[in-house]
């Protein structure tokens, strides 16, 4: 690992890349905001070259490369850029009870499926098999779906406890298709068949989208000459390698809104706070606790699926600067559908021909900006539109408040522009420099995880010696990616305990974060 | 009026039956996929009193037994049920008339849904426990003085034994052996009765009451955990964050312990929660703050949501309470069969009610 020096921050989101380059005493010394390309490629790329020209950066400093975005989020809330998934229980003939991808909104299951089955085979908690592995069943299924995919999930029952089903399935499916995208449960998540089914087949359908994002950056990177260590930031706000993230892209879902709180509070030094970060399509409101995204207990519902990752406790609402406005009937329509990058073409004050949130902003007066007058006939309609995404957003900040009180909100985000002077329940509305890149920010700033699943033999020390011996690893796994040896501690302790082994054992897995230590190695 | 198990109540069923199953009876969101899938397959299903029923009408208690750690992986093959049905129609020579919950706690408290569907029979809104116990013999049924056997057991593949003990101790040593056997789950019913035994021998209106608490938590304007304390009426054992899981699937059971660390105003206070499928006991250091049969649920503090041993993660923000059980429980006999002593342990029991008092 190189000393730190130069970090880029990056962040891809719906509507514009923004890019930051911080130093090693977290003192911003460039940003660029520039809007997105349908290929991802150009906004990047464009992005990164804005801030490495930036005067006061070397880019030959650069050190290190912190990704975060909110693609793999919107690709599923979208259903677009998803890959077509075969999807594998193996685990029959249990597990009928709940079909593969049952309770998924009909329309993603139809963009994401190319069809489903439920194969003999599984473990049972013990180790044991259920029934064999039904490997001509899972050829047949293969040769009726295969040619469609471009992935193929696998799930086996109780696959933390034993991956071999899942291993013998990925030898059928590469002798059956060859070289396709294989996403297998175990390496996704923890107990939990459908959750863990559900995260295995999201990611098996983003492994395309999460190429498309690295291979960007990397070729931007490369093209410059530049070859830092390279991480993407995960759900819960830390980073991971990036060769790590292009196979778990679900891992890395809950990354937008994580960066952005932990951004607000960054730029306010606050520690406690509400955190609203207006995009150009979407906005979130989140919770900063002690310095930390709160996080929901239990798992998240993504794109109307459940899974079992825990991640910024968040309330999402289509409310951002690109959301187009217009007349329905009696009463003013407000998006969902946002104009998105296309903003500097599309929007009034731009000389475009659609209305949007940002249009009834500068209308308002509460932003000057555009190129363009608007049409004095849009007045009432502005009005009306801001007052309902004023009152929405209100809403959505009560939702996520933990007590009555007035509480201070932290507002961030490009589209953050259009916030009115004071909100109801919100006792003060800061608006910190460069928050527009909050995001970007956020990512910089992150920290390192180390990371530790085996299995441990339980000795004469007991699981507490056991598990502090893997507490220990985990802690010099974040030291050895970069963690600040000082400011490491434990975040995550998950056990199993593996009933069949004839010494007394038990699978552990530990995350230890921390941030990254700016002193040099 | 009649009443429906449909895609409409079964979401506010499972929620409730998860705070009544301390922890165990299965995870309820599992319990709610089968449901749906079954209803939306065939159709939802007659929710019926006991009143509706003739005095010879036979009545099928069910449920699944073993580890809930199992239930979340291994889910169900569907088929169970009936092959349970079938075999006790065999054993009696008379038709099953309604299929009512062994236990209303966890997903216990759906399995005759799924299973009633694909029959065309009614659940009765009923159950033999008001909770979720561990042990098979552990039921209103067995205080009632009704026989368990014979009972029968099946599991996904199409095993099936029919047992006939002695009583509902060996019934509970015998089937837990199947239920390893079998992988760690198992369908089974026991205690078969008429509906004229269950008048005075039953856990009534538990099915309704496991709907009220969960509309209730789902249409809480505010703060659902205080909604939900008030209805019960519960008391709180302390706000706080789940801070070490011991958990061990052996003999059938979940065994183990998590502690729970206070924050903001309990901050300073550790509680131990001790499990046996259910949450046992509640200890605070040495002092009892609650104990079976009594009632300890662990909520999640935002939504009320029962959180199952089996789903218990270090970093949790959970409200744990105790509430109390059904006054069967608390009789003499009550206290033998489900009280602290049967459990292991090395005390009396004290109703979560006095409990908390002497704390004030």
């Amino acid at each position: 690992m190189p000393a730190i020096d130069l970090r880029l921050g990056i962040d891809v989101g719906g509507t514009n890349t923004d890019a930051v380059v911080m130093d090693r005493h977290d003192q911003l010394l460039a940003k660029a905001k520039v809007p997105g390309t349908p290929d991802v490629t150009g906004g990047i790329d464009a992005a990164i070259a804005a801030v490495l020209q930036a005067p006061g950066v070397e880019a030959q400093r650069i050190t290190h490369v912190m990704l975060g975005t909110t693609h793999a989020t919107n690709a599923i809330l979208e259903r677009r850029q998803l890959g077509r998934v075969a999807v594998v229980r193996i685990g029959s003939p249990a597990t009928h009870a709940v079909r593969p991808l049952f309770g998924w909104p009909e329309d993603l299951r139809q963009v994401v499926s190319v069809g489903e089955t439920i194969v003999g085979g599984g473990i049972e908690f013990d180790g044991r098999d259920i029934a064999p592995f039904d490997a001509p069943a899972l050829a047949r299924f293969l040769g009726e779906v295969g040619s469609k995919a471009d992935a193929v999930a696998i799930t086996s029952v109780f696959s933390p406890v034993s991956a071999r089903h899942e291993l013998e399935a990925e030898e059928v499916v590469r002798r059956e298709l060859g070289p396709i995208q294989i996403s297998l449960s175990h390496l996704v998540g923890s107990f939990g068949l459908l959750e863990r089914e559900n995260a295995t087949v999201l990611n098996a359908a983003l492994v395309g989208v999460a190429r498309a994002v690295t291979g960007a950056v990397r070729t931007s990177l490369r093209s410059r000459g530049l070859d830092p260590v390279t991480f993407f930031a995960q759900n819960d706000g830390t980073l991971m390698a990036l060769d790590y993230a292009v196979q778990y892209p679900v891992l890395t879902i809950g990354s937008g809104p994580a960066n952005s709180i932990r951004g607000a509070g960054f730029l306010t030094g606050s520690k406690d706070a509400v955190v609203l970060d207006v995009g150009g399509t979407s906005s979130d409101v989140g919770v900063l606790v002690g310095g930390f995204p709160r996080q929901s207990s239990q798992g998240v519902e993504v794109g109307g699926v459940r899974t079992n990752f825990r991640m910024p406790d968040l309330v999402t609402l289509a409310i951002g600067g690109g959301t187009v406005v217009n007349q329905r009937g009696d009463y003013v329509g407000l998006g969902p559908e946002s104009v998105g990058y296309r903003i500097q073409q599309e929007a009034l004050a731009f000389g475009g021909s659609t209305a949007t949130l940002t249009d009834a902003a500068v209308t308002a007066g509460r932003v000057h900006l555009g190129t363009h007058p608007i049409p004095s006939s849009f007045r009432p309609l502005a009005g009306q539109a801001l007052a309902l995404s004023d009152q929405r957003l209100g809403d959505a900040i009560d939702r996520v408040k933990t007590s009555r009180a007035d509480c201070l909100l932290i507002a961030v985000g490009g589209g953050s522009v259009l916030l009115p002077e004071s909100l109801p329940g919100v006792s003060e509305i800061h608006r910190p420099e460069h928050f527009d890149v909050a995001n970007a920010i956020g990512a910089t700033i992150a920290k390192v995880s180390g990371q530790v699943d085996r299995i441990a033999q339980i000795g004469p020390g007991g699981r507490e010696e056991a598990l502090s011996k893997a507490s220990e690893e985990a802690r010099e796994q974040a030291i050895l990616a970069g963690a600040d040896p000082g400011k490491v501690e434990v975040v995550e302790i998950e056990e199993i305990p593996m009933a069949y082994m004839t010494n007394p054992s038990l699978r552990v897995r530990i995350k230890a974060v921390g941030d990254l230590g700016t002193s040099g190695t | 009026m009649k009443r429906l198990l449909d895609e409409a109540t079964l979401p506010p069923l499972a929620r409730g039956c998860g705070v009544l199953g301390t922890g165990g009876g299965g995870d309820p969101s599992v319990g709610l996929m089968m449901t749906l899938q079954a209803v939306g397959d065939f159709g939802p299903v007659p929710l019926i009193g006991l009143d509706e029923l003739d005095d010879e009408a036979l009545i099928m208690p069910c449920g699944s037994v073993g580890a809930p750690t199992v239930g979340i992986e291994k889910i169900d093959n569907g088929d169970e049920g009936g092959r349970l049905r079938d075999r006790l129609e065999a054993i009696w020579q008379r038709p099953v008339a309604a299929l009512m919950s062994s236990e209303i706690g966890g997903s216990n408290g759906l399995m005759p849904v799924v299973w009633a569907t694909r029959l065309r029979l009614p659940v009765v809104d009923a159950d033999c426990i008001g909770r979720a116990f561990p042990e098979l013999q552990q039921s209103t049924l067995e205080l009632a003085g009704i026989s368990p056997t014979p009972g029968v057991m099946t599991d996904e593949r199409g095993n099936l034994v029919e047992f006939r003990t002695q009583d509902g101790f060996w019934l509970e040593r015998l089937g837990r052996a199947a239920t390893v056997v079998f992988g760690g789950s198992s369908a089974s019913t026991e205690y078969t009765l008429t509906a004229g035994q269950a008048r005075s021998a039953v856990v009534l209106d538990s099915v309704s009451l496991a709907i009220r608490i969960g509309t209730l938590i789902t249409q809480a304007a505010e703060d659902p955990v205080a909604t939900l304390i008030e209805a019960l009426p519960a008391f709180k054992l302390i706000v706080g964050k789940v801070v070490d899981v011991e958990r061990r699937t052996t003999q059938g059971f979940v065994r183990g312990s998590a502690l729970v660390e206070g924050l903001g105003p309990d901050r300073q206070r550790v509680i131990r929660i001790e499990i046996q499928n259910e949450n046992l006991v509640a200890l605070e250091g040495a002092r009892v703050l609650c104990s079976v049969p009594d009632l300890i649920t662990v909520l999640d503090s935002e939504t009320a949501d029962a959180v199952p041993t089996e789903r218990l993660r270090y970093g949790q923000r959970v409200t744990v309470i105790g509430f109390a059980c059904a006054p069967a429980w608390r009789t003499v006999r009550g206290l033998d069969l489900a009280g602290p002593r049967p459990f292991g342990y090395d005390f009396d029991y004290r109703p979560v009610e006095e409990l908390a008092r002497a704390r004030d």
